[in-house]
């Protein structure tokens, strides 16, 4: 290898006057944990919703969430974030469109909502798996001692499906963090598109992909950490998901 | 880092110097390297109309291309071989760096912009182009200067000298633009054709490439405020490998100097080029003809 290493680099001024270049990557770094985190507040709002559907009794909350799942998870992310961003604004009113396309932070909302969906998919698939594990009785005898549809639900299978599919969903949620970086492709100056930047700039490119690397795996490492907390505080005695 | 290569080279150096010495000339770098395999590789883009790009036949072709193959024929010369064998290898702007590094590529034939902060890490030979930053516009949307595109959307691809040429003059002139980031020059041009920037700014061979290729020429215009002095074209080689440098600078600037430049830039520049006949006609710039009279390598744009 013919490879003029210089770490220094991180401490010069990156050319786009913002401070040095590590500056730039821990931006980058921002954004990503913003774009994460949203994203998957949006993937666990509708991946719950989709998947308690999939699993009410009604034949057509069935259907819809089967089609809704294949939908997004079947078609590649980057392709979604490109009809997301490009194809959406023209078939809406023009009125509408130019509104979308003017939008300030138009990339960051796309990649929230485009990805959001995405891992929505992958998080109803868990949640109604974690329902579907548990015994068959409890339905019933929940709906025996007079609850209604929704109040089973809401008191004996979901607080337990949740725990069940907690470290899966640890899963997902770090698949939400990495996934932010496809949205480079729309604009989103995330960090995987400043270490990018970065070897662009400065030719650095091992300095500047170690960065991100190390950064990516601490920011995973937070979370991983952080849901084990969460499972351990939240575990019922006795139970699967909480057996220690 | 450095200090464990250093002895990793050294290691290397003892297993080179224990094989029997077989070439009469003491040649060292690329040279040995051509010299021993016979072959060399060369890095191309798979987009960079007319630089260096795919052809119809899934052949790398283009300007940068047609000067490679005749510094080839100037090594072959030099090291006395009767045939050197091209590899062609596909470089992106993310990898060319690693590639060059550990010997996968030996030149890169390409748009690769030589400037000094680029140079601390490879080194180039004479400059082959001179592109200036400037924007396309569609023609509707009547921008005449960069001030016109004070508080508009503008775009330009991210991690380009370009993208922050543009923010340096926003900051300067207090313009107010939204500078948006794409990821390529396709994806930035398309952000103009559906309105989501009313400007797109690039090197302008580059976006008279992309204008060149669009469904409707006609419908756009490039500017003739520039954001940046004028910007050079290297090809690129390893850093501190003089013995190739000289060679490949040698035979550079006779291609350059003898006017054969002329009938190259023509066939790519002026008349149709593959895979689908477009015509870029752009004619040659003053500063460019400077540049093959007095052939450098040079990243300062001042020099030019």
């Amino acid at each position: 290898m013919s490879y003029n290493w210089n770490w220094g680099i991180l401490f010069q001024p990156s050319p786009e006057g913002q401070g040095t270049y590590l500056d730039m990557l821990l931006l980058g770094l921002a954004w990503t944990v913003a774009t994460g985190i949203c994203a998957w507040i949006v993937a666990f709002i509708f991946g719950s919703i989709v998947g308690i559907a999939r699993t009410l009794p009604s034949k057509t909350a069935e259907r819809l969430g089967f089609a809704y799942v294949e939908f997004f998870r079947n078609i590649p992310l980057v392709v979604q974030l490109f009809l997301w961003y490009f194809v959406l604004p023209e078939l809406v009113p023009t009125a509408w469109g130019s509104w979308l396309k003017q939008l300030q932070y138009a990339p960051f909302y796309t990649a929230v909502i485009g990805i959001g969906l995405y891992m929505s998919a992958r998080v109803a698939e868990q949640v109604r798996a974690g329902i579907g594990s548990m015994a068959r009785g409890q339905r019933q005898a929940a709906l025996a001692v007079g609850l209604t549809l929704a109040q089973s639900y809401r008191y004996v299978l979901l607080p337990m499906a949740y725990r069940i599919v907690l470290p899966p969903l640890t899963s997902e949620f770090l698949n939400t963090i990495k996934n932010t970086s496809v949205a480079l492709t729309i604009g989103l100056l995330e960090l995987t598109s400043r270490a990018r930047a970065m070897q662009e700039f400065s030719f650095q490119v091992f300095e500047a992909f170690a960065v991100a690397t190390v950064m990516y795996l601490v920011l995973n490492l937070v979370v991983v950490v952080a849901m084990r907390r969460l499972e351990r505080s939240v575990a019922v005695p006795g139970f699967i998901a909480g057996a220690r | 880092m450095r200090k464990y290569l250093k002895p990793l080279g050294f290691a290397l150096a003892a297993v080179t110097l224990a094989a029997p010495p077989l070439a009469a000339q003491e040649l060292s770098g690329t040279l040995k390297k051509i010299k021993d395999t016979g072959s060399i590789t060369i890095g191309h883009r798979d987009a960079s109309i007319p630089f260096s790009y795919y052809d119809d036949k899934q052949q790398p072709v283009g300007f940068a291309l047609d000067i490679c193959s005749q510094v080839v024929d100037a090594i072959k010369t030099e090291l006395k071989l009767a045939k050197i064998d091209v590899k062609y290898a596909l470089v992106t702007s993310a990898n060319r760096i690693p590639l060059m590094a550990n010997g996968t590529i030996d030149l890169e034939c390409g748009s690769t912009t030589n400037n000094i902060e680029r140079q601390k890490q490879v080194g180039f030979t004479n400059s082959h182009y001179v592109t200036a930053s400037r924007y396309v516009t569609k023609k509707a949307s009547r921008i005449a200067k960069i001030d016109d595109l004070k508080g508009k959307t503008v775009v330009s691809t991210s991690g380009t000298t370009n993208i922050k040429q543009l923010n340096d003059v926003n900051n300067e002139r207090k313009l107010g633009i939204n500078v948006l980031p794409a990821n390529g020059h396709a994806e930035a041009f398309l952000m103009v054709e559906t309105d989501r920037a009313v400007a797109f700014v690039m090197d302008d061979i580059l976006l008279a490439s992309l204008v060149a290729s669009s469904k409707t020429p006609a419908a756009y215009q490039i500017s003739s405020d520039a954001f940046s002095p004028p910007e050079p074209y290297g090809i690129m080689l390893r850093r501190d490998d003089t013995a190739f440098k000289r060679v490949v600078d040698a035979a550079t600037a006779k291609v350059y100097k003898s006017g054969e430049i002329d009938k190259i830039y023509a066939r790519w520049f002026q008349n149709p080029i593959p895979p689908k006949g477009l015509n870029l006609n752009v004619a040659m710039d003053p500063v460019l003809k400077k540049a093959f009279q007095n052939p450098t390598d040079s990243g300062d744009p001042a020099k030019y």
